[in-house]
């Protein structure tokens, strides 16, 4: 067979993250700003502007974990089981926001508040714990025969940490500047000032981990630092500066969408500034997307649904997006 | 904890994550058909009283949806997290099924789910209805992918293992493997009978309170309609479906029905009641009628079945569990049969919005469906024991080196946790079906979700009804 299986699912999953980590990142971030807003109205304006969408947008997460189960059977079973209490206080993050999102609307006036702060610590424990899993993804698993052959607590360290915060950071970015897009007036007026300093700090959160990671990590560098790579890599520097530039420039104009396209992009380019650093590995430091590849009667035959279904669910999502268009107003329509 | 084993730890948290989860589910499937048709018959008939349920119901719908996807998030991440080596041999076969669920169900679901609670008027009522019937085939095509994968790991065929992992030989003889049929079948009429059961036990407990409107008594007939109809079927299938484990997994059967050894030539009694004894290899005090066994599980008066001692000690499933889980089961269900037909003889005097014994024993049937559920759920998978993949890996073989104390400690998070938010979550949809369907909502309606005209000042204040936003 011509087609390369591995590759090709390497990119399909790489796809269902980047998907998750921009859709899924607007609605945690909106979360994370929630300590920010104080008025009752204003709160219940930012959890509509996702209700309709947050179910769809956690769904890429679990498109993530089937899909590594399916294509890369041992890199699940590998990454899983070392990030065991990440991952777990992720989904405890997850199950708390995710019903707040319900149950602060079903529930009475004294048992509100519990259900904000409810959402909002889940957003930041779920946020927190996936940047966390990304800083020890990046730091590599020790494997042996095929297993995890670390500790509980290898996870922690002091880069995983910063990887936390910078997520938090990155999060924040996105829902602040999905809500200038969808809200108006005071609320609209409050996230373009939260905004600045918040594109600020991930500017310098960006920066940071581009310096650790090729100093903590010889082969990154020697990644990095090598032609033609070092072509590939020369532009993305330079566009995450023009990237914040213009998101600077656009909140302090009256602009509705384009701070958000912008935070996307710049998200876009962390993210594959990432992946390029750790190809073709998916179990760093050692293991390739080849030596983890389920066999190719497993991702062929996925590959078939994957390709076709795909397609299909980014239409339907683009309508549901479509459907609810424009700015949400104040009180409109909770079901 | 409690000197359980690390193995035995993952298994408890595995088996109570899962059963926690497994009650949305059910419900979402049922509940999505329901509003399906009740959306249907609106369109159709244009009677305002099934617009009236479908508001009422998919309030609730909504609740349980959410606590649905968020538990079952969890599902999708312990293969990995608690069960590493299962995942790597087998990891092969349960992924793509996995992933065509979330490909062709989760993100079905969740993508007309917006449009199904929040577009009434972002949308017309042809596309509106739409995205009910997408949101409720997205349910049944998820039960179909992950019980085909369930039943895979039951009775598992179309594979080789190759350098100590599984590899599909055959695509359509993994998915339709032996059980799978019956299992599917089973599994979605349980979820129509357990929610067939909630709505009629909401409407039951209206009517108690002296409620007869006519969203009420709708919901109570078609709730009842659905149970005679449906029970009935779901014993049939059931019988099918215990064949056919007697065919493939003889050892569960025998568990189940605490049958340890044939005499011979002797029929095999059905044991009523009997405490198994896994040690002594008997089951004591047992109450038990001759022939029945061999009736029910040969359809003959002197077949035979397996008896657990023709199984080392070590491939024998926990009788002492099974039979009991499996009992519970079974008395549920001809209690929801007799239901369904007690209903139908109140129908015919006219009685069945007003018998008072009636309408008690339907409220405290709710919850039976949901119960018969878990325990028939129970009865499979502690059944299977001690395999994960029947036959071909051991579960001491499946489960990730972590150790006991931290597993301990996982548990006593997901226990505290899920009792917490969940149990908040179910009161929460208690109270909304103690509110009760709200009779022609249409001036609300055309404000409640419209572009946001002014709100007319006759409208109700706030948090008259903290379900409706204001």
């Amino acid at each position: 067979m011509g087609i390369d299986l591995p590759l090709l699912w390497a990119i399909i999953i790489a796809f269902g993250l980047m998907m998750y980590v921009v859709m899924d990142g607007f609605d945690l971030g909106i979360g994370i700003l929630f300590p920010f807003v104080r008025e009752r109205e204003d709160r219940d304006t930012m959890v509509n502007s996702v209700a309709p969408v947050w179910d769809g947008n956690e769904t890429w997460l679990a498109l993530g974990g089937a899909a590594l189960l399916a294509a890369f059977p041992l890199a699940y079973s590998v990454i899983l089981s070392a990030l065991y209490l990440p991952i777990l206080l992720m989904l405890a993050g997850l199950i708390w926001r995710g019903v707040a999102f319900e149950f602060r609307f079903k529930s009475d006036e004294t048992h509100r508040p519990f259900w904000d702060k409810a959402f909002a610590w889940g957003s930041y424990i779920a946020t927190f714990s996936q940047g966390v899993a990304l800083g020890a993804f990046i730091n590599g698993f020790e494997v042996k025969d095929r297993a995890y052959a670390g500790g509980l607590f290898d996870w922690l360290t002091p880069f995983s940490v910063f990887t936390g915060l910078g997520l938090l950071v990155a999060y924040a970015l996105l829902g602040a500047t999905w809500l200038v897009m969808k809200t108006e007036g005071a609320l609209q007026h409050r996230m373009r000032e939260v905004s600045r300093p918040v594109t600020i700090s991930l500017l310098l959160a960006i920066v940071i981990v581009s310096l650790w990671t090729p100093y903590a990590h010889a082969e990154v560098a020697a990644r990095w630092f090598s032609l033609p790579n070092l072509f590939f890599f020369a532009p993305v520097p330079v566009l995450v500066v023009l990237a914040t530039g213009a998101i600077l420039r656009t909140l302090s104009r009256d602009s509705n969408a384009a701070p958000f396209l912008l935070a996307l992009l710049l998200l876009f380019l962390g993210y594959t500034g990432l992946a390029i650093s750790l190809w073709p590995n998916i179990i760093p430091p050692g293991i390739s997307i080849w030596d983890a590849a389920a066999p190719p009667q497993t991702m062929g035959f996925t590959l078939v649904g994957a390709l076709f279904v795909i397609p299909i669910i980014l239409a339907y999502t683009a309508w549901s997006y479509y459907v609810f268009r424009g700015k949400v107003r104040t009180g409109e329509g909770y079901h | 904890m409690f000197g359980l084993t690390a193995l035995e730890l993952a298994r408890i948290q595995f088996g109570f994550t899962v059963s926690f989860h497994i009650i949305f589910p059910a419900i979402t499937i049922g509940l999505a058909s329901y509003l399906a048709v009740l959306e249907g018959l609106w369109l159709w008939k244009m009677d305002e009283v099934y617009r009236d349920l479908y508001d009422f119901w998919s309030k609730i719908f909504a609740v349980n949806f959410a606590m649905g996807v968020v538990s079952g998030l969890v599902m999708a991440y312990q293969f990995g997290t608690n069960w590493s080596y299962f995942s790597a041999f087998a990891g092969s076969i349960t992924g793509p099924l996995l992933t065509y669920e979330v490909l062709t169900a989760f993100f079905l679901e969740a993508g007309f789910l917006g449009v199904m609670l929040f577009g009434w008027n972002k949308v017309g009522p042809g596309l509106h209805f739409f995205a009910t019937v997408m949101v409720a085939t997205g349910t049944l095509i998820s039960a179909t992918w992950i019980l085909a994968s369930n039943s895979w790991m039951q009775t598992p065929q179309g594979f080789e293992i190759i350098d100590g992992r599984i590899v599909p030989v055959d695509w359509l003889k993994v998915i339709f493997n032996p059980s799978f049929p019956y299992r599917l079948v089973h599994m979605t009429i349980a979820a129509y009978l357990a929610t067939a059961l909630f709505v009629g036990a909401a409407g039951a407990w209206h009517l108690l309170r002296g409620r007869a409107t006519p969203a009420v008594r709708t919901m109570m007939s078609m709730a009842m309609w659905m149970v005679l109809v449906v029970a009935p079927i779901q014993i049939a299938v059931g019988d099918q479906h215990g064949l056919n484990t007697l065919e493939y997994q003889p050892a569960k059967i025998a568990a189940v029905e605490g049958h340890w050894e044939n005499a011979p030539g002797e029929s095999v009694p059905l044991i009523i009641f009997g405490l198994p004894d896994m040690k002594a290899e008997t089951t004591r005090a047992a109450v038990q009628i001759p022939y029945l066994g061999s009736l029910i599980l040969t359809h003959s008066l002197h077949g035979q079945i397996p008896g657990l001692k023709q199984f080392v000690p070590g491939d024998r499933p926990n009788s002492a569990i099974v039979f009991w889980t499996f009992r519970v089961m079974v008395g549920l269900g001809f209690l929801m049969l007799f239901l369904g037909l007690w209903s139908l003889w109140l129908r015919a005097h006219n009685a069945l919005f007003v018998s008072r014994p009636f309408l008690r024993f339907t409220t405290l049937m709710g919850p039976s469906g949901l119960i018969a559920l878990l325990a028939g759920w129970l009865t499979t998978e502690i059944g299977r024991q001690p395999w994960v993949v029947y036959g071909v890996m051991r579960t001491d073989h499946a489960v990730s080196n972590h150790s006991a104390l931290a597993l301990s400690t996982t548990l006593i998070v997901f226990i505290v946790m899920y009792s917490a938010v969940f149990g908040t979550g179910i009161s929460y949809m208690l109270k909304m079906v103690a509110k009760g369907p709200t009779q022609g909502k249409e001036a609300e309606r055309a404000i409640g979700q419209a572009e946001r005209p002014a709100r007319p000042l006759s409208a109700a204040p706030d948090n008259i009804d903290p379900t409706v936003r204001q």
